[in-house]
């Protein structure tokens, strides 16, 4: 099973992980600063970024490229992880805040608090923090999943609700009362785990950290799609109606991948706040969610590891371009969406796969067929929105 | 000779009465030019004379006496009335109002007034006022007196209310004479009846007048007031609803316009229009460039602007709505997630375009005359663009279903809507439908931008704070139906304004996304879920 897991493409993936994670932090550390091969210490920070990125687009790869389940609603979960670790670095600051107070987030003394509220007990200790940003979004995804699923809400549908559910997370984070930092969120973060954020060892940390993890979660997709499970995953996704008829619980499996891809966003989402040293409601925001499905659908819808280049890409070209036009990167942005639906629709990943297949094996296990007798396309009834295929 | 004096002046006086104003008019200008006679004494009979005559320009000649802005000319004697503007001193005449011209410190004395005269002047106005010639001015001193209640008015307005036949005039002096004996020390009996009165009333005035006489020192009267208090605050409630209603109704017709065009192309198709909030911004915007033409061409045109919009709007809209369907749908059908994706890159695209043309900021887009203002129903008050946005939107539904109902095209679109294969067998070209309904779709989408227009700023992101509402009623409601839209909108529009007093604005919001959310579970496809045979897959 796991021969099966490891292929060519995911051994060449985890090396050229590997080989980032080792010279990006070399680049910084080792090089000194002038040197051709230095890189600067935000570099490192903005590289950390995108695999957290790529993380998240994992998670949204293996529900939606393997099971059909478009969430528009992801950016939620990864925010919630990182509201999670953002707790935890908010108590770290201790009394070195703005108003010196011990006990209180600076913002909790500027609204007048008397004392931390109960859900924030705890964040002071950093293995509870880690915990919790596993548990919050999991159990998010679990209670939702399971009303949705089990209710037979799909497609379109699906998406919507999940669009709904991270708007009113967006609106609940804004308010003050929330006890989140309201729009402000949380920030001017100190340090994690007595390293000072502001350090390069620290910041080239947080990146091999960023990079393991986004390994030991490929691996893991990997072996869950190449696996009996993945199977049926994948029948879920092509013929939802029928595999329920073959006797398989469709929802249980809809329940586990999902409530397994929140939690994927939200160590993502940890991650990411201490590297980029802010969390704020804005990261519920609907676009944030659409956007990631867009960097999978740019990378290769179902293929893993194109999920992950697509989001190093796509935020790639969001760096330069938001640098030399801004004006353009919203119409590069919408173009991309358009051309990659209509032009590529298994993504930049699809194009090099379609070329090496010609000359080998049939088909993967994990792969959309491409050909394949899809009766939806022949009868797409309106009134019953399809599943994505 | 003294006879025929006599004789004359008996005819005069006929003359007079036959013509009655000139005679009068004559004694009212001879008592005004008494005024600056004599010492304070003498002033102020002349004072109670000029209110005894009840002529019309009695209480604007008290009123500039009372401001001290009366001034007798040194030169001619004649009495004007004096503004200082700046640092001149202006003359005006005090029956025409006409501009005489500047005048010197040295040019007039000033008819001074002291203490006892200004209240006199302010009692005899009071009365005079009360017996206008014009009912809506009596109306407004009943609301002055009733407002600030003052015992020495009581005997003015029961002669008014004596002399008065306009019976909403005589209801509004009642009310305001119970207010003045309740600020009187009137009998312990008197005060009540007169609390029963203003009572009646029933609005934030009467509470009030009301509410100091709770700790009243007679026992009776106290418990008489909290009773009234009791009664005006429940009323008040039922009124507090009724206006939660109309505002839900209210936004429930934006919402239901932002989101029947999204139900129409959803239901036939069964794709989701993300671009569709970008098409309520072209149609804002659209409103934005006819006004903008008007201004600078026919300025006499602009109460017409938006019946002039409205159609261009749905125009603008729908060709670009049939574009997005030729360009970007067709060739994503049967993939509905795609085209979900697809056309947010449209409206992405949408938007920068108009951030590009137009600029980031919010463009100003006026009111034409016959939406601005409001009007009052009882205790609600209801603003004209509000209503007329409701009636434009029950027009709107109203075209559609007539549209979907009673034409060939809408047939077709029935017919694709519930089995496309089969209509497609049947010989009806459902390309054409699709790109139909799309552009049908979308321009409606544009009308919902005239309105918006109306009550929300004009800016680039105009469609983005719509569309998650829109797309909520479309999922609670269902598709495929006009009438789910109709009864999603008005339902969640009322749900939403009711819950916001207790709950706030963002909370309601939450309440009711966290409530459509659960709704979904319990109807999948909503409250009015098309019926059929047709099977997922």
């Amino acid at each position: 099973m796991l021969a099966r897991a490891f292929d060519r493409g995911t051994v060449l993936f985890l090396v050229i992980l590997a080989i980032a994670v080792v010279l990006v932090p070399l680049g910084n550390l080792a090089m000194e600063p002038g040197s051709a091969a230095y890189l600067p210490s935000y570099a490192v920070s903005l590289l950390g970024k995108y695999l957290c990125y790529a993380i998240l687009a994992l998670s949204v790869d293996l529900i939606w490229g393997y099971c059909g389940i478009l969430s528009l609603g992801h950016g939620a979960f990864f925010a919630l992880g990182g509201y999670a670790m953002g707790m935890h670095l908010m108590r770290e600051i201790g009394d070195r805040g703005v108003y010196a107070n011990p006990e209180l987030p600076d913002f909790m003394v500027f609204l007048n608090w008397k004392e931390l509220p109960w859900y924030w007990w705890g964040f002071d200790i950093f293995p509870f923090a880690v915990v919790m940003a596993l548990f919050v979004p999991g159990l998010l995804a679990f209670v939702f999943g399971w009303f949705a699923f089990r209710s037979r809400v799909t497609g379109v549908y699906l998406s919507i609700i999940t669009q709904a559910m991270t708007y009113a997370l967006l609106l609940a984070f804004f308010r003050n009362e929330m006890g989140f930092g309201g729009n402000n969120g949380l920030t001017d973060f100190k340090d994690v785990l007595g390293f000072s954020l502001q350090d390069d060892g620290t910041r080239a940390g947080l990146f091999i950290l960023s990079g393991i993890c986004l390994g030991v979660f490929y691996i893991l997709c990997r072996v869950i799609v190449t696996s009996r499970l993945g199977k049926v995953l994948v029948a879920v996704r092509d013929a939802e109606s029928r595999t329920r008829f073959l006797g398989y619980r469709v929802e249980y499996y809809k329940l586990f991948v999902f409530t397994l891809s929140a939690m994927m966003a939200g160590v993502a989402g940890a991650l990411y706040t201490p590297q980029v040293g802010i969390i704020n409601p804005g990261e519920f925001s609907p676009a944030n969610s659409i956007e990631i499905v867009i960097w999978v659908a740019i990378g290769g819808r179902g293929t893993l590891a194109g999920a992950a280049l697509g989001a190093v890409l796509v935020n790639a070209a969001k760096t330069l371009f938001t640098g030399w036009f801004p004006e353009i990167w919203l119409f590069a942005l919408g173009a991309l969406f358009i051309a990659v639906t209509l032009f590529l629709p298994k993504g930049v990943l699809g194009l090099f796969a379609r070329k090496r297949r010609r000359r080998t094996t049939p088909p993967l296990p994990g792969d959309i067929p491409e050909t394949a007798p899809d009766l939806s396309r022949e009868m797409p009834s309106g009134a019953q929105p399809k599943p994505a295929e | 000779m003294r006879f025929i004096l006599l004789t004359l002046a008996l005819f005069a006086s006929l003359a007079a009465g036959l013509a009655a104003t000139p005679a009068r008019a004559d004694t009212f200008e001879d008592l005004v030019a008494k005024l600056p006679d004599g010492k304070y004494k003498q002033r102020g009979e002349v004072i109670e004379a000029i209110a005894a005559t009840g002529d019309a320009r009695a209480v604007q000649i008290l009123e500039f006496l009372g401001a001290g802005e009366l001034y007798q000319m040194k030169a001619d004697g004649v009495i004007v009335r004096v503004v200082k503007e700046g640092r001149d001193s202006i003359a005006y005449d005090i029956y025409t109002a006409e501009k005489i011209g500047e005048v010197g410190r040295r040019d007039a004395t000033k008819i001074k007034v002291n203490n006892s005269l200004r209240r006199l002047i302010r009692d005899s106005v009071g009365a005079l006022t009360l017996r206008a010639p014009d009912p809506a001015l009596r109306l407004a001193a009943a609301e002055t007196i009733l407002k600030n209640p003052d015992p020495g008015q009581i005997e003015a307005l029961d002669a008014a209310i004596a002399a008065e036949t306009d019976a909403e005039v005589k209801q509004a002096f009642t009310e305001a004479r119970a207010a003045a004996v309740l600020a009187s020390d009137a009998a312990a009996k008197e005060k009540i009846a007169a609390i029963r009165i203003v009572a009646e009333r029933g609005d934030a005035e009467a509470l009030a007048v009301i509410t100091p006489l709770a700790s009243a020192e007679e026992a009776s009267v106290a418990s008489a007031a909290k009773d009234a208090i009791a009664s005006i605050e429940s009323a008040r409630a039922v009124w507090d609803q009724a206006q939660n209603v109309w505002y839900g109704i209210s936004l429930g017709s934006v919402l239901m316009l932002a989101a029947i065009g999204l139900a129409i192309s959803f239901g036939v198709m069964g794709v989701i229009n993300m671009a569709h909030g970008e098409l309520v911004m072209l149609g804002a915007y659209t409103t934005f460039v006819v006004q903008e033409v008007i201004r600078n061409h026919a300025p006499g045109l602009f109460d017409w602007s938006l019946l002039i919009a409205a159609p261009l709007a749905f125009l603008v809209a729908g060709a670009v709505g049939v574009a997005i369907e030729r360009g970007v749908c067709r060739w994503l059908y049967g993939r509905a997630l795609e085209t979900l994706l697809a056309t947010w890159g449209v409206s992405l695209i949408l938007q920068q375009t108009v951030r590009s043309l137009f600029g980031p900021t919010n463009q100003e887009v006026g009111n034409p005359s016959w939406m601005s203002g409001s009007f009052e129903v009882g205790q609600l008050a209801v603003t004209w663009n509000r209503l007329w946005i409701i009636v434009f939107a029950l027009v709107v539904f109203g075209v559609l279903l007539a549209i979907l109902k009673q034409t060939p095209a809408g047939l077709q679109m029935r017919a694709v809507t519930q089995n496309r294969r089969m209509a497609d067998a049947m010989g009806v070209k459902t390309g054409w439908v699709d790109a139909l309904t799309f552009g049908l779709g979308a321009g409606v989408g544009g009308l919902a931008g005239v309105a918006l227009s109306q009550i929300d700023n004009v800016s680039p992101n105009l469609g983005q704070g719509y569309i998650v509402d829109s797309f909520m009623v479309v999922v609670f409601g269902g598709v495929g139906n006009l009438w789910g839209a109709f009864a999603g909108a008005f339902s969640l529009g009322v749900l939403n304004k009711f819950l916001e007093p207790y709950a706030g604005a963002v909370l309601a919001k939450i309440l009711i996304l966290v409530f459509i959310i659960l709704f979904i579970q319990k109807r999948p496809r909503g409250l009015f879920a098309l019926k059929g045979r047709a099977v997922e897959q």
